[in-house]
């Protein structure tokens, strides 16, 4: 054999890649086919959303935070929602809470129906996406069908949420449970048994639970390594402590683990949105969805019309909003991609004076390095699409 | 789950007190002060120690209060999934007087270190690979601090004439409006002509 001159060799993944997922450059060096350094480079989706938030008030701050991760809107609305209820004192009533919970395990479901089949896409599959962006597509109407959009909803604001929900909307959310389950066993039944699903997923992209902590993993990404750990049960916020639903943990922390947990997550969401919907039929059938403060809810558009009061509630809510008592808090929710956190630091003004926003897939993409260095070329895309990114958070 | 706050709070001041400036519990959340040279010992002691058990790096970010001596603060939230406790730490540091990094402790820290310097310019001693993280190749300036202004200096269009990218000065078809809304009857701290007598009663 004679001896080769043997080099690595550097090549950009991305920014313009469909299994980047968004864009993300990722500078890689190979040694022959296996990965010895990742890089990635991100920021080419930044918006400067903290900043930009500095100058709005309290309200208008809700919008940007569905251009997070705009794949489950509502859940980063609700951490900021929670941020600024927790500094104001607000309470929120049982039928605003169920229909924040529903609307976040819709959420749930979105992201992880985005995430499991263009992972499968990404390894190879091509029907599970267009079986699962079906259902996505009627979640869709659901969220239009509440706030008027069907991505950017501004929905869920502090005090509440923005109106009531019809029955007949609830209605509906509760007949599509069922064929949606059999969707995922559909879905499953492509995928779970699939070998080469198998092949490019079963031990690839292995995490051990200190690591996971350590660089600041959190949602399934600690869940896959073994951690029963979940926002919801551990330090619930709702009402989350009332209803019945399982956390699932993996054994191994590999992506296989990971798109096991998502699909049984996407389970118990359904499980989720099956006691909220009885509920809102149910004990919950009519009452407030805001906190009926009145300097901190707007007033419902007729009661503006009539009452002298309304109409400078309305006034002064719409111009210089409410103010905001000084101190900062961090508020998390459980997102369907981890934990997503918002630290609030406020002056007592009518507007916020810094909003970090910490994005779980921020934490999990510096990670790349250490998860994917050893492993092959194709199992980087494996990885990443377990990793479950979406630039609009990352970048912010 | 006040009382169990109250008492890792005593507990951090009685096993690490000298690491720690102050402990203060607001809003059902705990912080504790520090300062640059004794962070590291305080987060080190914090992930180590069995009762405290902060293995989760949750967050690094800083604030800016250009007003104060140390106009930055470097704010770090950890998280003990075995406690289920969260905890803040504080550090007030200059422009130019850098922190140690905390990626020995939590390698997780990397990229937050990394933001804290690209968004505010934050340094931090120690970091394996300070660089820019979220703005552009080639940025200037630390866009959070409160001096930047929000719509920048340069913006960005492709010109076909030299086929590439080229940056201008940014030029505003409408200047951006910032409006001060808030009511001249609560929060001001100037007093409004002829209401001089309106609070002596």
């Amino acid at each position: 054999m004679t001896e080769h001159n043997v080099r690595n060799f550097n090549i950009n993944f991305g920014p313009q890649h469909p299994a980047a997922h968004g864009v993300l450059r990722l500078v890689l060096e190979l040694d022959g086919e296996i990965v010895e350094r990742v890089d990635p480079h991100i920021g080419l989706l930044h918006r400067g959303t903290e900043k930009l938030i500095e100058t709005k008030t309290y309200l208008q701050a809700v919008p940007y935070f569905d251009r997070l991760d705009y794949v489950a809107p509502m859940n980063q609305e609700h951490a900021f929602a929670l941020a600024v209820e927790r500094l104001t004192g607000t309470e929120v009533p049982i039928r605003g809470q169920l229909i924040r919970v529903l609307y976040s395990e819709i959420g749930r479901i979105l992201s992880h129906l985005l995430n499991v089949t263009t992972q499968a896409m990404d390894v190879g599959a091509l029907t599970p996406p267009l079986w699962g962006f079906e259902e996505r597509e009627k979640l869709m109407v659901f969220y239009e069908r509440a706030c008027g959009a069907r991505m950017h909803a501004a929905y869920v604001r502090p005090g509440g949420v923005h109106q009531d929900i019809p029955h007949k909307l609830v209605e509906d959310i509760g007949n599509w449970i069922d064929p949606f389950l059999k969707t995922v066993d559909d879905i499953e039944g492509l995928l779970t048994d699939n070998r080469i699903f198998k092949q490019r997923n079963v031990d690839i992209g292995v995490v051990r639970l200190e690591d996971a902590w350590a660089w600041g993993f959190s949602g399934v990404m600690v869940r896959g390594s073994g951690a029963a750990w979940d926002l919801r049960r551990a330090q619930p916020y709702e009402c989350y402590s009332d209803l019945d639903f399982d956390i699932p943990i993996g054994k191994n922390g590999d992506c296989y683990d990971r798109y096991l947990i998502r699909v049984i997550e996407m389970r118990e969401s359904a499980k989720i949105m099956r006691q909220c919907v009885d509920r809102l039929l149910g004990d919950a059938k009519v009452g407030p969805v805001s906190s009926l403060d009145g300097k901190m809810v707007p007033p419902k558009r007729g009661e503006m019309k009539r009452s002298m009061e309304g109409l400078i509630h309305h006034f002064k809510l719409y111009t210089e909003g409410y103010h905001v008592p000084e101190g900062d808090v961090y508020a998390a929710v459980e997102a369907p991609k981890g934990e997503f956190g918002v630290y609030l630091v406020a002056d007592g003004t009518n507007k916020p004076y810094r909003c970090k926003i910490r994005a779980p897939g921020y934490a999990h993409l510096q990670a790349m390095d250490f998860l994917c260095r050893g492993h092959q070329l194709a199992d980087v895309s494996a990885v990443l699409g377990s990793l479950d990114i979406v630039f609009g958070e990352v970048d912010r | 789950m006040s009382e169990a706050l109250q008492e890792l709070s005593s507990y951090i001041g009685e096993a690490a007190g000298d690491l720690v400036a102050s402990a203060e519990i607001a809003y059902g959340e705990l912080t504790l002060v520090t300062d640059g040279a004794r962070v590291i010992d305080l987060l080190t002691f914090l992930h180590d120690d069995v009762q405290c058990a902060f293995v989760n790096l949750v967050d690094i970010c800083g604030v800016d209060w250009p007003k104060r001596a140390d106009r930055f603060d470097v704010v770090y939230h950890l998280l003990s999934p075995r406690q289920n406790q969260r905890i803040r730490v504080k550090v007030a540091t200059g422009e130019d007087v850098p922190v140690p990094s905390a990626c020995a402790v939590y390698p997780g820290a990397d990229w937050f270190e990394r933001e804290a310097y690209d968004m505010y310019g934050i340094l931090f001693t120690g970091h394996p690979d300070l660089r820019r993280i979220l703005t552009d190749y080639g940025f200037e300036g630390h866009p959070l601090r409160k001096d930047f202004p929000t719509t920048g200096f340069v913006e960005v269009r492709y010109d076909d004439e030299v086929k590439r990218v080229v940056y201008e000065p940014v030029e505003l078809k409408q200047e951006f409006r910032n409006f001060d809304f808030l009511s001249p009857w609560e929060g001001t701290d100037y007093v409004l002509p002829g209401d001089e007598k309106a609070k002596t009663n």
